[in-house]
């Protein structure tokens, strides 16, 4: 049984589109694809002309295909951006071995530059040496906390204007039932946004934001891009886990599930008087945070006391603990001052 | 008339590492009957499958979240589970839900 592409070109159809149901061809799905893609980035001004763009390049499917359809787009619509690789390796052995391979023919294939950097770079320590530390139940935390802070760490270095990472309609569907399922209204207020963070910390965009996991994958498959898949081989965030397999369930059931939960989670408001907590920066790194110390810097302090637990569940424990600490000291420096004189 | 219907499986995008790390499986299947690709399915958990089988079936089709193209086309357009197995199909099993 052939099935013919919806658009009445003729050509035979490859793929059933989960956002509409069109069964479309190759060509007509790949222009579909990148016209949406190329409509998120215009409707919502993602970019600006001259701006150096970091592409987060994890070697996988989403970054493989953003970087890929982004210098599409910026040749065919002069956009004027500069594109820049930024690759983040964890340190753990053999995890990233293979992946980073794969960036690197990204960056040839595309001609884009390439910049890798490592945790034992930022942070002092490497995954596999923080595993040993805090042991496998928690290391996820450390990772994802990291992570997050070393691409703005790396973009600012690199001298970018701003961060685009590879992030697909299904995940910000399962982040925005994470935020909900655990009542972090900010959370769940700032992750529909088109761009986040452009007070204090360097701005970053999803223009994947609209496109299904299905379509970037076979986009990927069709245009035979080549990306690396593989599992991280400490324990994987459990509660992402379930959103994920929720989001995917749901999917089976009615594949416009997914884009309903985003526009879902953009029309939700925040009733007046409802306290959020404030943005702000951290006195330690002066990276943005809601609290006088960001994460990053209570777990790394924690790791390197020997206290690697210190952060982690309530932080605002060790946060005390260590503001405590500080406040201690400078009264310390105040007595001796005082003494002196 | 053949006895064997001659099928090629490939598992990428993380699938495979549930199959040996092995991507390309060159099978054989008596022709005497008809092969759906629901029973196709449990002929490869029960022939090929090494291990944690629930990351690759659940409920009598693939785990959401793997991608199934038979002959190069999306399985949702030639009936999915109900789809006849041909002589030489190629049936490719592509897994989403490893990181990207």
């Amino acid at each position: 049984m052939v099935v013919f592409c919806s658009t009445g070109c003729g050509s035979t159809a490859v793929l059933k589109r989960p956002k509409t149901d069109d069964a479309l061809c190759k060509n007509c799905f790949f222009w579909a694809f990148e016209t949406e893609v190329h409509h998120t980035i215009t409707s919502t001004k993602m970019f600006q002309p001259g701006q150096l763009v970091a592409i987060g390049a994890s070697g996988g499917k989403d970054s493989t295909v953003l970087a890929y359809v982004l210098k599409h787009l910026n040749e065919k619509y002069n956009y004027g951006l500069k594109l820049v690789l930024l690759s983040i390796d964890e340190g753990i052995t053999g995890y990233r071995d293979d992946s980073l391979e794969s960036v690197k023919r990204n960056q040839e294939e595309y001609n884009i530059p390439l910049t890798v950097l490592s945790y034992k770079d930022l942070y002092g320590w490497t995954m596999d040496d923080i595993v040993k530390q805090v042991g496998r139940k928690n290391n996820c935390t450390f990772c994802g906390v990291f992570r997050r802070q070393a691409l703005d760490r790396g973009a600012v270095l690199l001298k970018c204007d701003i961060i685009a990472t590879g992030h697909n309609a299904d995940d910000v569907a399962e982040t925005i039932l994470m935020n909900l399922l655990r009542g972090d209204i900010a959370r769940l207020q700032r992750c529909t946004f088109h761009i986040t963070g452009s007070d204090g910390s360097l701005p970053r965009v999803k223009p994947f934001k609209y496109a299904y996991e299905k379509e970037i994958v076979l986009y990927a498959y069709f245009k035979k891009l080549d990306y690396f898949a593989t599992e991280c081989v400490y324990a994987p965030d459990a509660y992402r886990g379930h959103a994920r397999a929720l989001v995917k369930d749901l999917e089976a059931l009615r594949s416009t599930s997914i884009i309903d939960i985003i526009h879902a989670g953009e029309q939700l408001a925040i009733k007046d008087g409802v306290k959020l907590p404030k943005q702000g920066l951290c006195s330690s790194c002066g990276y943005v945070s809601s609290n006088i110390i960001c994460k990053a810097c209570v777990l790394l302090e924690g790791l390197n006391r020997g206290r690697p637990k210190l952060a982690i569940g309530k932080s605002n424990k060790a946060l005390a603990e260590l503001l405590a600490e500080r406040l201690q000291n400078a009264a310390s420096i105040k007595t001796t001052i005082q003494d002196q004189f | 008339m053949n006895s064997e219907l001659e099928i090629t499986l490939n598992f990428s995008g993380g699938a495979e590492l549930l199959f040996g790390k092995i991507k390309l499986h060159t099978v054989k299947l008596p022709s005497q009957e008809t092969w759906c690709m629901k029973k196709l399915l449990v002929w490869i958990k029960e022939n090929l499958l090494k291990e944690r089988p629930e990351l690759f079936l659940q409920g009598g089709t693939v785990r959401p979240g793997i991608l199934v193209l038979v002959n190069n086309a999306d399985w949702e357009l030639v009936g999915q589970l109900d789809y006849n197995l041909q002589n030489k199909d190629e049936i490719v099993f592509i897994s989403t839900l490893h990181g990207g």
